[in-house]
Parts: C-alpha cells; structure tokens; sequence
C-alpha cells in the first residue's frame, strides 16, 4: 500500500540460510516488525559488492504471521551485478541491512479469478500469492516454468500444497509452456475480462505473455507483473558510453548500470523509480554499436523497436560475440 | 500482586478501533454512480463510488502519482475515476488504466481498493487485513430491510471517539437526565437490569413494569392503539456486536398483559439501529435509523419517529461533543466506573481482545481497558469471558 512503502532500514538478523536447488539459496531474515508481509511485497537488501554497497530487491517468498520474519530465495547468477554472489555468502547469525516489505506488486483478492505464471526463480514472488489465494478459497491456477526438476525451486512444496492448481511445465521434459494457448484460454472464458495473470519470470517470459495479452485484446491493468529491471535479452556485459556533448566517455560495467555510470562520471542524471518503470531517466540515443537491451516496461515496443530512446536505470547495450559495445547519447 | 491487580486500573479514555472489521461508510443512497464522496473511515480517507452496473466501489482518497484526492476527480467509463490533477485513470480494483502522456502505464501504479460490501441499506468497507474479509461478518441488522420492519434514519457526524458512543448506548440510565422531555424517566436509574456476553456479543436487558409512558412511548402506543390510557410494561434490551454496533430492543406493553413473558401483541415495539464508524481518534459518524414492526405502511410515522429520534439523538451529541472537549481538557483526570457501565465495560474487552489479536496491543504488557503493567513475560489473565 502507498502509506507503506517508505524504504526503513533496518539490520536484520539471517536465522536461516540453506540452498533448496543447485543454484538457489534460501534466506531468512528476522526484523522487528509487526504486520505481515502481504503478498507480493518485497524486501531491499543492502548488499556488499566489494568496493561498494548497492541495493537489491527480492521478493517475500514466505512470512511469519507476527511480522518478524521474512524469507527470500536468492539465485545464483553466474554473471549477477554481484547482489547474489553476496547472499549466497550469508550464514546464520549474520545481520545484514534491510528494509521492512515494500509492496509494488500487489494481489487483488476481488478477480473472478486469478492466473499465476512463474519462470523459474520468479517463482519467489508468486508463493505468496498461491498461498493466500489457496487459504482464502479463491478460483486460481498456478502455472510454473522452469529448466529442469532439478533447477525449480519449492516445487514439492507446491505440488503438494495446490494438487489440481499447479501446473508444471519443464522445458527438458518435452512440455514447455504454450504461451499463446494459455492467454487464449483466459480470452475464451466466460470471465476473460476480469480474469488477472500475474506473471514473474525472465524477460523472455514476461514479453510472449506481454504481447499475447495485448493481441488477445484483454485489458491491459489485468496483466500484472513485477520487474526489478534485472532480466534482460542478453546477459549483461561491459560497454562503453559517450555524451559527446559534454566530453564524456566511460564504461558501463557488467554490474552497474549507465546511470550509475554517467553519475560517476560526472553527469547530472535524473531518476526515480531505478527499475524501468517512471521514465524520468530517459535519454535520447545518438549511435549504437550492438544491439540495445530495452529491460524498461516504461517505453511501449514500438519505442522499443525505434530505439531513439533509452531508460538509463536497466537499459543496456550488448554484442555478444566479445566485441565491446558503444553507445552514444545525449543528455537532456 | 493477584491476577485482578495486573488488568485493574484506570479506562481508557481514547480508545483506537479494530481494523479487521466490516464498518459502515455510507447510506447506500451516498454512493453513487455520479460522482465520487470523500469520507474518512478508521482513520482511512476513501472516495467511494459506484460502478455503472452498481456495484459500490471504495478506493484510497490519494492518487498514487501526487496523492492529489480522487475524490475530486470524475467517474468515466464502466468503473473508473479519473484524478482532478493529471489525469490519472483508475478502475474498481485501483488499478491504474491509463496515463494520458505517456505511451505506457506503469505497472506499479495503483491505489488500495477496499473491500466493499453493501447490506442492510448500508454499504460496509473494511480498511484492515484483506484476506479476512468475509462477507458474512457483517453484523446482523436485518431489521433494516425487513418487510416486518419499517422506518428510517439519518447520520450524525459526532466529534468524539467512537468508544463514547458506544458507551452512552449500552447504557440508557442517561435517558433521565438527558432526554428528560421525551424518553427520560426516574425509573431508568431505578430497574435492575442484567449483562450478559460472550465473545463478541453483550446484551444488557432492562424492564420497567408498571409505570407510565414516558411522551415519545405515549404518542407510539396510540398510534397503536388510538385513545390509550395507563400504565405499561416498558422494556429496552440492548444487543452489542462487535466492534461498533447496537441494536436495542426497546417498546412499552399495556402494563400486565405479559410483555416480559414473550406476548408483545398489547404494545409496540422498535428497534434503534446504531452503527458507529471511527472517522479519526477523536470523530465518528454515528448511523443509526428507527424501526418499528406496526403500521408499516405509514409513511407519516416513519417520518415522525425519525425526526423525534433526530432530536433525542441531538441532545446526545451535545452532551458527547461536550465530555470529549472536557476529557482534552482534563488530560490528568481518569475515568472511574459505575455500576451501570457493565455493559459498556464488557464491550472494551471485547475491543480490547480484538485490537491485541491484530497486533497493536500488546498483551502482557498494556490493556486499553485497563492499563496497568503486567510483567512482559506472563499473559495478561483475564477474569470471566
Ligand atoms: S528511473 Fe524510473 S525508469 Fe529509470
Ligand atoms: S496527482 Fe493524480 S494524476 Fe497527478
Ligand atoms: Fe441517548
């Protein structure tokens, strides 16, 4: 809720830190507090990135009743800005800086009926709201996507507590997701124009629902996800932006942003949101040498696609083929 | 130290209201498809409307772009309202549907959308956790639409906490002293009455045999019974709900024609709806209608019994504006308690359990009721239940 989201920070003791995958760690944290986390709600996480600290949001996958308590659930991204190399390094006892649950993505109770879509670790943000919408007897169908068995976590845990409601889809078992199908299954039900999909997952994910959505003609405020600006088409790699207009060069490196980049380097740069969402830290582009990363939601894909702008806060630049990339922008 | 000096000591004279609870924001007739209406309820400012198929909406009165009220903004489309200031655009759940600069909506936009629930001519918001929300928590007032049952009410916008109010409903002995011209009489202080309560409910019962009608009971019985002369059976049973609402049974019989036995058919009978919202700490708005269960087709009557409730209720917010001004000025002065208060007394342990079940009274330590310390480490005991 509005009233609640003003970022406190507080140190935060790890009671609990297990991995639940291969690459997936599980991370509880005990804070005072005394108002359950609502689904949905996330928590930041001063992390410790070496020669400075940054912040990282993760989504509540669990919380105690009194408030005390909330667990996250950190993968390990072999090219993460640095954010999960530092929670996969905690250890009970350890006390890290964190906030109370920040909620941006929250479930309305009120829908005929409800649709959750879960691609991999996007699973964390979705639990909750299985959770509640089981407990409270709502009409929902859960569907998770992932690599392998193996790679997904809670998956037992939800087979077990949503029978029917769960859907599984493994890539490596021959049934990905049909993405299409299931947007043209809420489009054909009797109650397709109240039906809400909540969907977290990779960018690759959130974009075929994105786009099935819209060329279903189904309301738009009815598709609801959470980006932490964090996925992307490419993995991200290091670059080198200009503003030749104010003499600047630098390189954007793998686990920062232009933002952060160009501050550094001098510029002064308007943002907000820092997820890809307000707009307020939009430049124009100049010349791109590779290919530009769009991992804002804030510019529609016909922006997108005529790249004349950027969101500085998660847009990127990237090659792939270890040629560096350039870009080249004005500021306003 | 025993358990009864561990929850014993002075009342509470600012009480804060339970969150998890079903409230009444408006008449039905308020919320309308029209335009918006601004109200603060418990302590939440809303705009409330309609949706074009009917359907009663309640979101935050803030915009999420600049918290400019919603309330001013106008209603457009199937279900929205749209912000006075920039023009946000808002649906019945509070998403945000449209951003009229940009070619996208932030998918983060929103505001809360209470839910709503409109019953017994009232439409009923709940401002606490969402999950627990169940329609069939709302008190019973069934009297409100009954076909036995007619009449009609009005609001009065109290400047006192609510907890004052319901204090002066569950006990009627003020009725002497404060409505002396209409339903006062000295055999209110008089009769016994009996208290009793569970976990959510009090009732406090009272009769009065033999005595004459107060002018307000006169006019009903001869309504009634045109030319009626002597003495009646008087009765007033006073049903609490938690968290705010009191339906009282009240109605005089021809005195000996079995009233108290359970033969009500020689008397009249009516039922004072109350239903009191907290607005903030120290206002509420207090619902309350008149019912009756004869000449249920007199459209005079109704009118009638509405305005002369109008005016005893009037006499009662003067003597409630004026105790809440007396306790801000008294901060150093606590309540003390007569027996008469049972009624109300129970009623702030049922608020106080409520208010400790949702967190925000801790229960070994401070009791809105009754708040003296106990050691952090040992429950607060309570006696009876
Ligand atoms: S700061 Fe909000 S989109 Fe970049
Ligand atoms: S304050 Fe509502 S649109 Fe700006
Ligand atoms: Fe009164």
């Amino acid at each position: 809720m509005v009233a609640d989201n003003r970022p406190v920070w507080q140190p935060a003791e790890v009671v609990e830190s297990r991995m639940v995958t291969d690459q997936v760690r599980r991370v509880t944290l005990r804070r005072p507090g005394t108002r359950r986390a609502q689904p949905g709600s996330h928590v930041d996480v001063r992390v410790d990135l070496g020669a400075r600290t940054d912040v990282r949001s993760y989504s509540v996958v669990e919380a105690s009743a009194d408030g005390s308590q909330v667990t996250v659930s950190v993968m390990l991204a072999p090219r993460s800005r640095g954010g999960s190399r530092f929670m996969h390094g905690l250890r009970e006892g350890d006390v890290v800086e964190c906030t109370q649950p920040l909620q941006n993505f929250d479930l309305r109770l009120g829908a005929p009926r409800h649709l959750l879509v879960a691609g991999g670790i996007g699973v964390t943000a979705l639990a909750a709201m299985a959770e509640t919408l089981r407990t409270t007897g709502r009409d929902y169908t859960l569907v998770y996507v992932g690599r392998s068995r193996a790679a997904m976590a809670y998956l037992d845990e939800l087979e077990q507590a949503h029978g029917d409601r769960l859907r599984v889809h493994v890539d490596d078992q021959g049934h990905p997701l049909d993405v299409a199908a299931l947007v043209d299954e809420v489009a054909g039900s009797s109650t397709a124009r109240a039906t809400e999909l909540y969907v977290c997952g990779p960018i690759r994910l959130m974009d075929a629902v994105r786009r099935a959505w819209a060329g279903a003609g189904l309301p738009v405020h009815n598709l609801r996800f959470e980006t932490f600006g964090n996925s992307g088409w490419f993995d991200a790699e290091d670059f080198v932006v200009r503003v030749p207009r104010l003499g600047l060069e630098t390189t954007v490196g793998a686990d920062t942003t232009i933002l952060e980049a160009l501050t550094e380097a001098g510029a002064e740069m308007m943002f907000d949101c820092r997820k890809g969402e307000c707009g307020l830290c939009q430049v124009d582009v100049r010349d791109v040498d590779g290919s530009l990363d769009h991992r804002d939601v804030f510019f529609s894909a016909r922006q997108h696609e005529a790249g004349d702008q950027l969101c500085t806060c998660v847009s990127r630049v990237a090659c792939g083929d270890g040629r560096t990339g350039v870009l080249t922008l004005d500021l306003p | 130290m025993s358990v009864l000096d561990r929850q014993m000591s002075a009342t509470a004279k600012i009480f804060p209201h339970p969150r998890d609870a079903w409230y009444v924001a408006a008449w039905d007739h308020e919320v309308t498809a029209k335009a918006p209406l601004a109200r603060t309820i418990a302590d939440r400012p809303l705009a409330l409307y309609r949706t074009q198929d009917g359907r009663p909406v309640a979101l935050a009165d803030a915009c999420w772009h600049r918290l400019a009220p919603l309330s001013m903004g106008t209603l457009v489309g199937d279900d929205e309202v749209q912000c006075p200031y920039h023009g946000l655009r808002y649906n019945s759940s509070g998403r945000c549907t449209a951003m009229p600069a940009q070619e996208t909506v932030n998918p983060s936009a929103s505001v809360p959308s209470f839910p709503v629930v409109e019953k017994h001519r009232y439409v009923w918001v709940w401002v606490g956790d969402p999950t627990k929300a169940d329609p069939d928590l709302v008190p019973d007032m069934h009297q409100m639409d009954s076909p036995d049952w007619a009449g009609d009410g009005l609001t009065i916008h109290a400047d006192c906490n609510y907890q004052l109010v319901l204090d002066n409903l569950m006990d009627l002995t003020h009725e002497e002293f404060v409505h002396s011209s209409s339903i006062g009489q000295a055999e209110l202080s008089e009769a016994e009455f009996s208290t009793t309560h569970d976990g959510s409910t009090v009732t406090v019962s009272r009769w009065m045999r033999d005595i004459d009608a107060p002018p307000f009971w006169l006019k009903n019985m001869r309504d009634k019974f045109p030319g009626f002369t002597g003495k009646v059976d008087r009765w007033q049973i006073i049903h609490f709900e938690a968290p705010s609402t009191i339906c009282i049974d009240v109605g005089v019989a021809k005195a000996g024609t079995g009233a108290p036995e359970g033969d009500r058919s020689q008397g009249v009978n009516g039922y004072v709806m109350n239903t009191i919202t907290p607005d903030r700490d120290r206002s509420c708005h207090y619902f309350w209608a008149f019912m009756r269960n004869y000449r249920l087709d007199s459209q005079l009557i109704t009118t009638q019994l509405r305005d002369g409730v109008h005016g005893v209720f009037a006499e009662d917010e003067v003597m409630l504006t004026a105790q809440q001004k007396a306790i801000d000025e008294n901060p150093d002065y606590e309540f003390y308690s007569l027996n008469v208060d049972a009624g109300g007394m129970w009623v702030r342990r049922i608020l106080d359990r409520m208010l400790v079940a949702e967190g925000r009274l801790d229960p070994g330590d401070v009791s809105v009721t009754n708040h003296a310390a106990a050691p952090a480490d040992r429950p607060r005991v309570t006696t009876g239940a």
